[in-house]
C-alpha cells in the first residue's frame, strides 16, 4: 500500500509538474532560455501578466475584506437570521464565476446590456454609463464568487475561538473597536490567510471570468493568453511550450503569495482554541442593526439572486436582446439543448469524468491519508508535500502540465484529445481535497479503537474493514462530493485540454456563448445549475445522518 | 479464569530501557493493581501482555498458555491472545450500537447464535445498562460508554482482563461508583483483572493485590492493600502513597538527634538503625505529626490553612519545612493552633530509611 | 469594618432557551462584599455563580436588580443603566488563561496600559514590577504558547494586576490547572491580594480551595443562595443537608428520639452518645464528618468493623449503626481488622430535620437537562 501510493503520486502529480519546468527551460534535450525569454518578455504577455497580477490582488484584496465583514457580522453580532443569511452567503461558493460573468455580461455589457440600456433611454445617455466589460467589471464578478473562502475560513475560526480571549481586553479598558482591530482580527489572521490565498491562487489561475468579459475588450490575462496560444497553435508543440513558460510566470507570483503568508504567520503562534465551550457575547449594534442587515440582503440579491436569475431568465429568451417580457419566452432553448447531440455529449463526459474521478480520488485519498497517518513510513512527508501539492498550483499550469506529460512524451503513452487527460488532470488537481478531507477524518480514529478490535479478535484486515473505513465514510463520501461539485463545473483545466468529442459541460457552455447563441448557453448552464442544486441537497442530507463519529 | 505471568521481560524505546527482566505473577480471580508514576513502563508491559509490541527477552503466559516466548519463538497476535480490554478512551466503536459493540468479540469467535444472545445479555446485565442495546455511544454518558467497554472486555474473554486507565477520564463522582461497580461485576463472575493506574487512590479501593512500580520500572513491592500501607516495603513505596517529610537524623553518644539546622532529640528511635553506618533519614506522614505540648522538640507555625475536611500547617522545624495535616477530631480533641505560635511535636510512626543521594524527586 | 464595595440588590437573571423554557438562573441576590476582603462564590456547575460574575463584569445583562461597584452604581435595570466592561475598572482572570497568543508577554501586560495611554516608560516600569510579582522577571520577549499552563495564569495575572484594579475578578482560575500546581497558586494569589490590597471574588466549585483563600463565601444552588459566611462557620455550622454535604466529606446519620435517649433508626435498644438538641422532632437527621468521628476501643456506642478500605491518606471504615453504615476515617496509626469490635463517640454533630427528598429529586432533575 506505501509503495502504490508513491507510485501514483508521483506518476500523478510529479511528472506534469516536472514536465513544466523541464519544457519550460530546456529545448530536445538542450537548455533553452531562448524561447523563454521572447515569450516572457512580449509585449502583449506583459500586458497580460500586469492585468492578471491586478485582477489578482485586487480580488484577493477585496474578497478578502467582504468575506472578513460578513464573518464577522454573522459570527460576532446580534444580527437577525444568522442561519439563514450564513448559508445563502456560501452559494456563490457552488457555483462557476463564469455563471456569473455571463449574467453580468448581459446586464451591464458595454455594448447594450439590459441595465445600460434600460438606464440609457430613461436619462437619455449617450454612452452606456457602467461597463463591465473592464478589469473593474472582472475584479467585481470574481470578488463575488470567491470571497466566501476568506468567508468560511473566518466564521468557523471565530467560532473555535475562546470568548475570553476577547472579553479580557475588554476588562483592559479597550472598547469593542478596539478589540476588534487588536484581538480578534490578528487571531484570525491564519484563517485570513489562508482563504486569502485560495482567493489569490483561484483568481490567477482563473479562465471563465476574463475570458468572457475581457475578450471582447481586449483585455487578456495569463489563463487567456495561454488558451489562446494552444488553440491559435492547434494542439502544436510550439503552442504548448510558450504556455508552459507562460505558466512558469503563474507559478512564480503564487509562489511569492505563499512566502508572503510564510511572513504573516511566521510570528507567534496561534492558539486559540480551548477553555470550556461557551457561546461567545453578541455584540449589540442598536441602531446600526437594520442598516447591516439591509446591506447584507442588498449583497445577497446582487452576488446571489441577480445573476441566478438572470440566466434563467435569459435561457428562456427567444433571441438575445430582446426584452425579458413573457411574450418573448419560449422553451425551444431547452428542447434545442435536449436534440444537440454535442450537447447531450458534454453533459455526459462531465457527469461520468465528475464521477470517475470523485470514486477514484476517494479511494486513493484514503489509501494515501492511512499510510501517511496510521503507517506512518519513512518518507511521508514527502507523500504529503506531493499530495497537497497540486492545492496551490494554479489549474491552467496543471493542465499544461498533464498535455506536456501525456501526449507521447512518455513510454509513448498519448492521451491527447481523449477523455482521459481531463481524468488523469482532474485526479491531480483534485486529489489533495479527499487525502486532505481522509487524513482529518483518520486523525480523528484513536488507534485504541482498532487496537480493540485485535483484542477482541479481528485480524488487522478485519479490524480496518470493520472499524476503521465504516468510522471515516462520512469523510469519503464528502470527499467525493468535494471532487464532484467542482469537476461538473470545471472550466479552467478542461478548457485547455478538451477534444472535438470530450467536450465538458463548461466547455459546452463556454462555446456556445462563443459562437454567439447566448441563450442556448444560458439554458444550459441554467441546467448546470439545477444539477449542482441537487447534487448538493443529496450531499447535506447524506452529512446530516452520519452517525454519530 | 486463568493467572497471568511475565517472566523476565526487557524492552527499550530507543535507547531507553523501559522494561528490564520484570517478572510479575498475577494469580487467579483476583484484581491485580499495577500501580507507579506516570512513565515507569506499566503501559508498555500491558501492551506486550496484548500483543501490541513484542518484548526483546522473556515469555508471557496465559493459564498454561504461551502467548509470547523468545525462546520458543512464539508469538500469538493480538487477536488470538483472547484477552479482554478496557482501554482509557473507553475505545468503544462509535458506528455501532452498545449491542453490535458487545457481539463483535463474540462474532470473531464464531459462536453460534443464541450462545451470543445469551452472553451479551449476561454482560449487559453485569454492567446495568439493559434497555440501551440499541443506542449509539455518542447517546450515552462518558460512565456509559466505559460500561459498554466493560460489557465487550467481559465477553471477549472470561480469562483475563485488562483495564489501562479506564476511569480517569471520568469525574471524581462517577469514577468511586465505577470502581465498585468494577468490584461488584468482578466478584460476580471471578475473572482475572490487571488493572493499570497511577492513581494510588483508586487502586487501594479496588485491588486484592496491588504491585508498585518506580520510576525505573522496577517492581518495588507487591501485596495486599494492608502490606502497602502499613508495612511499605521502601522508601519509593512510602512515598508515593500519601504525602510525607522527610528528616535527617543523626547519632550522638548514643542517642538519636534530627538534624535541622539544629538538633532535637528523637526518643522512639531504634539505635539499630545506624548499625550500617549509612547516613539516615526519619519519613513520618503529613497527619502523623502531632502537637503535644510536652514534647522537647520546639517548632513554630507558619502558615495555617483550614481546607473543610482538614486543617493544612507548614511548621518550621529549625531549616527545614514540615507539612502537617490534622482532620477535625485532632483539631476538636487538641484545639487549633495559631500562625507565629510555638509548639511541640510529636511523631507517631516513623520510619527509617537511608538518606538519598540527592533531594527532590517527590513523587 | 471596612465599607461594602460591591453591592448586589435583587439581581435576578433569567434565560430562555429553545428546549428548558424560561430558567431562572440567579434568583433575588443580596450581597455587600467589604473592601480588602476576598469572597467565594462556590456551588456546583449551573448553580448561577459564574453568571453572577460575568453580571459584576458587564458581560451579561441584569433581568433585575441593581449592581454598585465602590460607591458608583454599573448595572440598574429599572433605569436601564449600563456600564459598559471596559468602564467599570475591573481585574479578570479566566478560566482557559486568555492570554494573547499574538503577542509575547510584555506585550500582553502592557495592553491595559496602553489603551489608557500611559506614557511609555511608565509603562515599561509598570509592566517590570508586575512580572516581577507573578515570577515572571526577564520573560517578556517571550510568547505564551511556549509556557504551561501555571505560567500562563501567572501573565494573566501581571496583566489583571498592571492597573492596580480595586476588584479582582477570578473565574475558576485554577481548575485548568494539575492539583500541585492548583495548591501553589492559591497561594501566590492570596499573597498578592495581601500585597496590593485589592478586593477578590473568587468563582469555584472547589470548596477545599473556596476555604484555603476566602474570607467569606457564598454557596448556592441552582440559582438560590444557601449561606454566606466564615469558611470556619460555614464548615462547622452549615445551614442545611446541602450545604454540609457540599463542602468537605459529611455522614448522615437517621435517628429516632425517645424518652429523652437518640437512638439509630432501627435500633431501639441502645442509645447513642448525643444529647438532645433543643429544638427537637422525633426523627431527625445527624449530620458529622467522617474524620470527626472518634473510632476507638473503650468509650461510646458498641459496635463492631463492617468493611475496611485504606485510602492514600486514611483508612475508612464502615461500621453498622441501627440500620445503617457509618462512613469514619482515620489516620492510618489507628487500625482495627475486619469484624473486630470497636467503639464510636461523636465530637461534632449537626441537627437536621428529615427533610422530604424532593430538594434531590429536583436538582437531579435539573442536571440531567
Amino acid at each position: 500500500m506505501t509503495l502504490v501510493s508513491f507510485v501514483l503520486l508521483f506518476v500523478i502529480v510529479f511528472i506534469p509538474i516536472f514536465m513544466i519546468v523541464y519544457n519550460a527551460f530546456f529545448f530536445e534535450g538542450k537548455f533553452d532560455i531562448e524561447m523563454f525569454q521572447t515569450v516572457v518578455f512580449s509585449k502583449d504577455n506583459i500586458d497580460a501578466m500586469t492585468n492578471t497580477v491586478i485582477i489578482g490582488f485586487a480580488v484577493t484584496v477585496f474578497g478578502t475584506i467582504v468575506g472578513l465583514f460578513y464573518a464577522w457580522l454573522l459570527g460576532r453580532s446580534d444580527i437577525p437570521c444568522k442561519g439563514l443569511m450564513r448559508a445563502l452567503f456560501m452559494i456563490p461558493y457552488m457555483f462557476p464565476p463564469f455563471f456569473g460573468a455571463m449574467a453580468w455580461d448581459m446586464l451591464l455589457s458595454g455594448r447594450g446590456g439590459y441595465v445600460n440600456n434600460w438606464l440609457m433611454n430613461t436619462f437619455g445617455l449617450e454612452t452606456a454609463p457602467l461597463n463591465i466589460n473592464s478589469l473593474w467589471g472582472i475584479i467585481f464578478v470574481e470578488v463575488s464568487y470567491y470571497f466566501p473562502f476568506v468567508f468560511m475560513q473566518v466564521v468557523s475560526a471565530l467560532e473555535r475561538m475562546d470568548p475570553t480571549l476577547e472579553e479580557s481586553a475588554r476588562i483592559a479598558g479597550a472598547t469593542q473597536g478596539t478589540v476588534i482591530r487588536k484581538i480578534t482580527i490578528p487571531l484570525v489572521t491564519p484563517a485570513i490567510s489562508a482563504g486569502a490565498l485560495l482567493i489569490l491562487i483561484s483568481s490567477l489561475a482563473h479562465f471563465g471570468v476574463p475570458a468572457i468579459l475581457g475578450f471582447s475588450k481586449q483585455i487578456y490575462t495569463l489563463p487567456t493568453v495561454i488558451y489562446a496560444c494552444i488553440d491559435r497553435a492547434g494542439g502544436s508543440f510550439e503552442g504548448i511550450r510558450q504556455g508552459a513558460a507562460l505558466s512558469i510566470l503563474l507559478v512564480l507570483v503564487v509562489a511569492m503569495a505563499l512566502i508572503l503568508q510564510k511572513i504573516v504567520l511566521s510570528s507567534g503562534s496561534f492558539d486559540i482554541i480551548k477553555g470550556k465551550s461557551m457561546r461567545p457575547t453578541l455584540i449589540k449594534l442598536r441602531g446600526a442593526k437594520y442598516p447591516l442587515l439591509f446591506l447584507s440582503v442588498l449583497t445577497l440579491i446582487v452576488i446571489v439572486l441577480v445573476p441566478l436569475v438572470m440566466i434563467f431568465l435569459e435561457g428562456l429568451v427567444k433571441a438575445y436582446g430582446l426584452p425579458l417580457v413573457p411574450e418573448n419566452f419560449t422553451l425551444d432553448n431547452f428542447k434545442n439543448l435536449a436534440t444537440s447531440k454535442a450537447t447531450m455529449d458534454s453533459i455526459r463526459n462531465s457527469l461520468g469524468l465528475s464521477i470517475s474521478a470523485g470514486v477514484i480520488c476517494m479511494f486513493l485519498g484514503v489509501m494515501v491519508a492511512y499510510v501517511v497517518i496510521k503507517i506512518k513510513p519513512k518518507g511521508k512527508e514527502i507523500l504529503e508535500m506531493l499530495s497537497v501539492l497540486p492545492y496551490s498550483i494554479p489549474g491552467t499550469v496543471l493542465a499544461i502540465g498533464v498535455i506536456l506529460a501525456w501526449s507521447g512524451a512518455l513510454w509513448g503513452i498519448s492521451l491527447y484529445n481523449t477523455i482521459w487527460i481531463i481524468l488523469v488532470a482532474y485526479m491531480a488537481r483534485y486529489l489533495s481535497f479527499s487525502m486532505k478531507s481522509a487524513s482529518a477524518s483518520l486523525q480523528q480514529v484513536h488507534p485504541s479503537l482498532e487496537e480493540a478490535a485485535r483484542a477482541c479478535g479481528a485480524s488487522h484486515t478485519e479490524s480496518l474493514k470493520d472499524v476503521t473505513l465504516p468510522l471515516i465514510r462520512p469523510a469519503m463520501v464528502a470527499g467525493f462530493f468535494l471532487i464532484f461539485l467542482p469537476s461538473m463545473r470545471e472550466l479552467t483545466t478542461s478548457i485547455l485540454l478538451y477534444g472535438p468529442y470530450t467536450r465538458t459541460l463548461g466547455v459546452q457552455i463556454f462555446a456556445l456563448r462563443d459562437s454567439g447563441q447566448i441563450p442556448q448557453a444560458s439554458a444550459l448552464a441554467a441546467i448546470a445549475i439545477l444539477i449542482i442544486i441537487v447534487c448538493n441537497f443529496i450531499v447535506t442530507q447524506i452529512t446530516k445522518d452520519r452517525k454519530g463519529v | 479464569m486463568a493467572d497471568v505471568r511475565f517472566e523476565n521481560i526487557t524492552f527499550h524505546y530507543g535507547d531507553k530501557c523501559i522494561l528490564k527482566n520484570f517478572s510479575l505473577a498475577v494469580e487467579e480471580s483476583q484484581i491485580m493493581c499495577l500501580v507507579g508514576p506516570s512513565g515507569c513502563g506499566k503501559t508498555t508491559l500491558v501492551r506486550c501482555l496484548l500483543g501490541f509490541i513484542k518484548p526483546e527477552t522473556g515469555a508471557i503466559y496465559v493459564g498454561d498458555r504461551c502467548v509470547f516466548s523468545v525462546k520458543d519463538r512464539i508469538d500469538v497476535p493480538p487477536e488470538r491472545r483472547h484477552i479482554g480490554v478496557v482501554f482509557q478512551d473507553y475505545a468503544v466503536w462509535p458506528h455501532l450500537t452498545v449491542m453490535e459493540n458487545i457481539l463483535y468479540p463474540m462474532k470473531k469467535m464464531r459462536m453460534n447464535k443464541d450462545e451470543m444472545a445469551r452472553r451479551a445479555r449476561h454482560a449487559l446485565e453485569q454492567v446495568r445498562m439493559v434497555g440501551y442495546e440499541n443506542h449509539l455511544p455518542s447517546q450515552l454518558s462518558g460512565g456509559q460508554q466505559q460500561r459498554v467497554a466493560i460489557a465487550r472486555a467481559l465477553v471477549s474473554s472470561d480469562e483475563v482482563i485488562v483495564m489501562d486507565e479506564p476511569i480517569t477520564n471520568l469525574d471524581a463522582k462517577l469514577r468511586e461508583e465505577m470502581l465498585q461497580e468494577i468490584r461488584v461485576i468482578q466478584h460476580d463472575i471471578g475473572t482475572t483483572i490487571l488493572y493499570i493506574t497511577h492513581d494510588q487512590e483508586a487502586a487501594l479501593q479496588l485491588c486484592d493485590k496491588m504491585a508498585i512500580m518506580d520510576y525505573e520500572g522496577k517492581l518495588c513491592q507487591l501485596g495486599a492493600d494492608e502490606d502497602i500501607i502499613l508495612r511499605p516495603a521502601n522508601r519509593f513505596v512510602f512515598e508515593f502513597i500519601g504525602v510525607s517529610n522527610f528528616l535527617s537524623l543523626v547519632q550522638q553518644n548514643g542517642r538519636a538527634y534530627i538534624d535541622a539546622g539544629e538538633k532535637y532529640p528523637l526518643d522512639n528511635c531504634p539505635m539499630e538503625i545506624f548499625a550500617g553506618g549509612q547516613k539516615m533519614e526519619m519519613g513520618v506522614r503529613s497527619n502523623d505529626i502531632a502537637f503535644d505540648n510536652t514534647s522537647p522538640i520546639r517548632a513554630k507555625v507558619r502558615s495555617s490553612v483550614f481546607l473543610g475536611s482538614e486543617y493544612n500547617y507548614f511548621i518550621q522545624l529549625g531549616n527545614k519545612d514540615l507539612r502537617v495535616q490534622q482532620n477535625a477530631l485532632d483539631v476538636i480533641q487538641h484545639g487549633e493552633v495559631k500562625e507565629g505560635q510555638e509548639i511541640g511535636l510529636r511523631f507517631l510512626q516513623p520510619r527509617f530509611y537511608p538518606a538519598k543521594e540527592q533531594k527532590g524527586g517527590n513523587a | 469594618m471596612a465599607e461594602d464595595q460591591i453591592i448586589l440588590k435583587h439581581v435576578t437573571k433569567r434565560f430562555t432557551t429553545k428546549t428548558l423554557g424560561t430558567v431562572t438562573a440567579v434568583n433575588d441576590f443580596n450581597l455587600n462584599i467589604h473592601e480588602g476582603e476576598c469572597f467565594s462564590f462556590l456551588g456546583p456547575s449551573g448553580c448561577g455563580k459564574t453568571t453572577t460574575l460575568r453580571m459584576i463584569a458587564g458581560f451579561e445583562d441584569l433581568s433585575e436588580g441593581e449592581i454598585h461597584l465602590c460607591g458608583q452604581p454599573v448595572s440598574i435595570k429599572a433605569k436601564n443603566l449600563y456600564v459598559p466592561p471596559e468602564h467599570r475598572g475591573l481585574g479578570m482572570v479566566f478560566q482557559a488563561f486568555a492570554v494573547w497568543p499574538h503577542m509575547n508577554i510584555f506585550d500582553n501586560v502592557a495592553f491595559p496600559l496602553q489603551i489608557k495611554k500611559v506614557p511609555k516608560d511608565e509603562i515599561r516600569k509598570r509592566v517590570k514590577e508586575a512580572l516581577h510579582h507573578t515570577s515572571l522577571d526577564g520573560m517578556e520577549e517571550v510568547y505564551p504558547s511556549d509556557l504551561s499552563g501555571g505560567q500562563q495564569q501567572r501573565i494573566a495575572l501581571a496583566r489583571a494586576i498592571v492597573t492596580n484594579p480595586k476588584v479582582m475578578l477570578l473565574d475558576e482560575p485554577l481548575s485548568n490547572l494539575d492539583p500541585k500546581l492548583r495548591e501553589s497558586m492559591r497561594f501566590e494569589i492570596k499573597a498578592l491580594q495581601r500585597k496590593f490590597g485589592f478586593t477578590v471574588i473568587f468563582v469555584t466549585h472547589d470548596q477545599s480551595e473556596a476555604m484555603a483563600i476566602s474570607d467569606r463565601m457564598m454557596v448556592c444552588d441552582m440559582g438560590n443562595i444557601m449561606q454566606i459566611d466564615t469558611p470556619s462557620n460555614l464548615y462547622n455550622k452549615p445551614i442545611n443537608r446541602f450545604v454540609h454535604n457540599f463542602l468537605g466529606q459529611s455522614t448522615f446519620l437517621h435517628v429516632v428520639l425517645d424518652h429523652g435517649q437518640v437512638y439509630a433508626r432501627g435500633d431501639m435498644q441502645n442509645p447513642l452518645p448525643l444529647t438532645i438538641p433543643e429544638k427537637a422532632d422525633r426523627e431527625m437527621v445527624v449530620a458529622t464528618r467522617p474524620n470527626a468521628i472518634d473510632l476507638n476501643r473503650d468509650h461510646g456506642f458498641k459496635t463492631h468493623i463492617y468493611s475496611r478500605v485504606f485510602l492514600t491518606d486514611t483508612t475508612e471504615y464502615l461500621v453498622p449503626v441501627g440500620d445503617q453504615l457509618l462512613k469514619i476515617q482515620t489516620p492510618h496509626r489507628i487500625t482495627f481488622g475486619k469484624g473486630e469490635e470497636c467503639y464510636v463517640d461523636f465530637t461534632h454533630v449537626m441537627w437536621y430535620p428529615e427533610e422530604d427528598e424532593s430538594a434531590e429529586a429536583e436538582r437531579a432533575k435539573r442536571q440531567l437537562v
